[in-house]
């Protein structure tokens, strides 16, 4: 009878524990959602999303120019991770040396752990000046929290992509090598296109963390709300408009920002299911044998 | 009867493991020769070193020599990718690649700077006629190979294979994942293939070396203890270790 006890107790701790974090999450995008919802019923959808003047002294709380800001601070640090991580992995995953990977994997993965603020206060002291002597302008730029931001999604893109490379069976290599292919043919005909799954989740998992980051680019990108015309704009992104306003937001502005939440939430949450559909995508294709 | 390959005093290394002691044999043209042995004693290691496939392990080392046409393969100054293009491999599963039947066949011929679709076109079909497996695929061409049975995969593999016309195909194992039938397939095709093809296999099956193979060696640690025309060792051996493998005393 005590036995039965016990069993019936883990069962329910294990539960409340699996439990409790969806309740957390949930709470919070209840929230979020709650406080943010009034603000789009004053504002209008339309008005918000696609308003081009943000400016809460004004009562203007149109988001579209921190949209643009996110959008293209993201796509020009994918430009720089994305072939830089690609070929790291296949030097990693294909060509380097036991010892030589040993010394690079833990120093890249060692990357993705550094605080955010670091990169920040690094951006804001080494590279904005030197964006500003080099390219002119205040040295605050989509360019200068792009460079920034490869360097924090490098080590996601790459470690998930040479984990993909390194998972394509040895038998096509052997079969491209037999044929007589060299090792890059090899490479870039068989064992790249078996990995691109792979590939492609991490890419969207290192977008998912570029979308979300928020200190450094805060402390590199300018922060004007307006629509960049150059790459050496300055530039306002989602994120960074709700922490920089947090602080001092009463009223329909508190309700914007939380507003603006909703709108980072979608986006990741359509991120999300590309990758979860990218991956069922390629369970069946390897149960089906199709690429 | 001439030798398309000749092995002089092979020994390999893994590290300082010593895999093949002391390896001579001819290769003799356009004819099969059937390697036979119990599992470990260097079989497949063998047939690795005679298109450089070891070369891709880094603890990998030789000594003596392997020629083709009279040419050290392992010369300084020729191409291990050269070296494969002219000596095929078929290997114990198969292994498409994950793409088309048609992409199978022509990747081979793309990787060496063949871009002519009609061309393509040509060798595709000559190879999969070559590898008895034109007939059942001739109207799916673009369906992936992953879709074809095991033994059909296997004679897609060949296809892939004599598409780059090596001078020697090497087999390990062709047809330890195969079926009955798929396997009498497979050696009815290696019977036609030898009159353009020298073929060196690697089996397990004595039925199969006796069926397929003119000449045959007997491996046992990493030494070929008796070789010779296939007949003579399967019906009066000289040695007596061979005489208890092939009657299945041991291996």
């Amino acid at each position: 009878m005590a036995r039965n006890w016990e069993e019936f107790f883990v069962e329910k701790i294990l539960l409340i524990a699996a439990v409790s974090s969806v309740v957390i999450i949930l709470a919070i995008i209840g929230f979020v959602v709650g406080q943010g919802y009034t603000a789009l019923g004053t504002i209008g959808i339309i008005n918000f999303v696609f308003g081009l003047i943000w400016n809460p002294d004004y009562g203007l709380y149109g988001i579209f120019p921190l949209i643009i800001g996110t959008l293209s601070v993201v796509a020009v640090s994918l430009l720089f991770a994305v072939p830089l991580s690609i070929l790291g992995a296949m030097f990693l995953a294909e060509v380097a040396p036991r010892t030589m990977r040993r010394i690079l994997r833990p120093t890249i993965q060692t990357l993705a752990g550094v605080p955010s603020v670091i990169y920040g206060f690094f951006g804001l002291i080494v590279l904005v000046p030197f964006m500003r002597t080099h390219f002119g302008g205040s040295g605050f730029s989509i360019l200068t929290a792009s460079l920034i931001l490869t360097v924090m999604v490098l080590p996601t893109i790459l470690s998930i992509s040479e984990d993909a490379l390194r998972s394509i069976p040895v038998e096509y290599k052997e079969a491209s090598l037999g044929l007589g292919a060299t090792h890059w043919q090899t490479i870039k005909n068989v064992i790249f296109p078996a990995a691109i799954p792979g590939v492609i989740t991490g890419v969207i998992l290192g977008m998912g963390r570029a979308i979300g980051e928020t200190m450094a680019v805060l402390m590199v990108a300018g922060n004007v709300p307006l629509i960049p015309t150059s790459i050496l704009s300055p530039v306002r992104t989602l994120t960074a408009n709700i922490a920089l306003e947090m602080g001092e937001a009463t009223g329909l502005h508190y309700n914007a920002l939380f507003a603006t939440g909703i709108v980072l939430l979608v986006i990741i949450v359509i991120l999300l299911l590309i990758v979860n559909w990218v991956n069922y995508r390629q369970r069946v294709t390897i149960g089906g044998g199709y690429l | 009867m001439e030798n398309i390959m000749q092995v002089k005093d092979l020994k390999t290394y893994f590290d300082d493991t010593n895999v093949l002691k002391d390896v001579n044999i001819d290769i003799p043209k356009n004819e099969v020769t059937s390697i036979i042995g119990p599992s470990g004693t260097g079989k497949s290691v063998f047939l690795r070193t005679l298109n450089r496939m070891n070369d891709v392990i880094s603890t990998f080392r030789k000594e003596g020599t392997i020629l083709l046409d009279g040419e050290d393969i392992y010369d300084p100054k020729i191409d291990a990718v050269d070296i494969r293009k002219r000596v095929g491999m078929v290997f114990q599963k198969p292994n498409p690649f994950p793409k088309s039947i048609f992409e199978n066949v022509a990747y081979g011929m793309r990787v060496h700077g063949v871009y002519k679709k009609a061309q393509l076109q040509e060798v595709v079909e000559r190879s999969l006629k070559g590898a008895a497996l034109w007939d059942e695929v001739k109207d799916n061409l673009d369906k992936s190979a992953m879709s074809l049975s095991g033994g059909q995969q296997q004679r897609l593999c060949i296809a892939r294979t004599i598409a780059v016309e090596p001078e020697v195909i090497l087999m390990d194992e062709p047809c330890s994942a195969l079926d009955p039938i798929s396997t009498t397939k497979i050696e009815d095709l290696i019977h036609n293939l030898k009159n353009k093809y020298t073929i060196v296999i690697v089996t397990h099956n004595m039925q199969q070396a006796t069926r397929v193979s003119k000449y045959t060696a007997f491996f046992l640690n990493g030494t070929i203890v008796e070789k010779g025309l296939t007949d003579k060792i399967f019906i009066e051996p000289e040695d007596k270790r061979t005489e208890d493998y092939i009657t299945g005393r041991f291996g």
